[in-house]
């Protein structure tokens, strides 16, 4: 479709994408509420997350509609982001575990229970 | 060849030979208006800026050897006394977000349609749905600060822990409030009438936007919240 002519969709689209984005984060509402840990709770945080995400930029920003020269435009320059983040997570491993060698820092620390209305 | 250019230009092609089409000949590469390809310029930009944030949120998680608080038990909060109900403000918010991207998904519908009063109220009721994620998010703020929480510590674990929901919240709080004052500005000149001749991809442009501050929130949650 020309994009001159504006995005014009059928409304139904629209609506159908609205109802999944909500059962979606229903979905991964339920991960928490059901203490799921561990990489089975990792891994179906990132897995809404992405369906979410994609619904998003395709159907409500019109990613998936609009010319190949935009969308590498919008899409090509985050990629360069996964090679911050995988540089960045092997050096906080490496200060992690130098904290913990030459510190005497305790990995396995757990954190203060939380008791909501003490400082009030 | 001057007749397959001709047919060329006639008939755009999509996909990859698309975009050779566009990016050579010596024309305009992106066939939007202006407006559009500068809000998604701006929309990259503000991606890579959220992305240094979680990206440097990932970095002192991953670092820190002190314990990180359970988002879970922080985010807790009971209603009428009774049983905390783990994270269920930040659901409603996620919900309140989402809802206000169809809304926002409608209001474009109708500006394609030349339906002005719709188009407008909707893009009323997307920003109502974010004024009152606005106010929420001031609720939880003020609930963590009178528990002690602080950019520099806080009563549970890692110090790093106020400092990156001050930071990342905050930005995308700001964010909303930015689009809800857009959107309202945006809606009145709607209702006037000030885009019958010009068109209302304005409609979609502010669309973008508010879109992309949903988008940002589904990484905020999944990242900061629910990790």
């Amino acid at each position: 479709m020309s994009a001159e002519a504006g995005q014009q969709h059928p409304l139904g689209i629209y609506l159908k994408i609205w109802l999944l984005l909500f059962f979606l984060s229903a979905l991964s509402y339920m991960v928490d509420y059901l203490e799921f840990q561990g990489y089975l709770r990792w891994t179906l945080i990132i897995i809404f997350m992405l369906l979410k995400a994609g619904f998003i930029v395709a159907i409500f920003m019109h990613v998936m509609w609009e010319r190949m020269a935009l969308i590498l435009t919008i899409l090509g320059p985050p990629v360069a982001l996964l090679f911050l983040i995988g540089f960045m997570a092997v050096e906080g491993d490496y200060t992690f575990g130098a904290r913990v060698e030459y510190f005497g820092m305790d990995p396995n620390a757990e954190p203060m229970p939380v008791i909501h209305g003490e400082a009030h | 060849m001057s007749h397959s250019e001709a047919a060329a230009s006639a008939i755009p092609r999509e996909g990859l030979p698309g975009l050779v089409d566009d990016w050579s000949s010596d024309k305009q590469t992106y066939h939007v208006p202006w407006g559009k390809a500068m809000m998604w310029i701006f929309l990259v930009s503000d991606t890579f800026i959220f992305s240094c944030f979680l990206v440097g949120y990932m970095t002192v998680r991953m670092s820190t050897a002190e314990p990180w608080p359970l988002p879970t038990d922080v985010f807790a909060l009971s209603f009428f006394g009774g049983e905390p109900i783990p994270l269920i403000l930040i659901a409603i918010m996620t919900f309140i977000l989402i809802t206000s991207s169809g809304t926002m998904a409608l209001a474009v519908n109708y500006g394609y349609r030349k339906d002005k009063r719709m188009a407008a109220i909707l893009m009323l009721v997307t920003a109502a749905f974010g004024a009152s994620f606005v106010g929420m998010q001031a609720f939880e703020w003020s609930k963590l600060i009178s528990e002690g929480v602080r950019p520099w510590e806080n009563p549970w674990g890692a110090p790093q822990f106020g400092s990156v929901f001050f930071m990342v919240t905050g930005f995308h709080g700001l964010h909303v409030t930015a689009g809800v004052i857009y959107l309202g500005i945006v809606a009145r000149k709607v209702a006037r009438g000030d885009y019958d001749k010009k068109g209302y991809e304005i409609v979609e442009i502010t669309g973008l936007y508010w879109h992309f501050v949903d988008l940002v929130w589904v990484f905020i949650f999944a990242f900061f919240y629910l990790w």
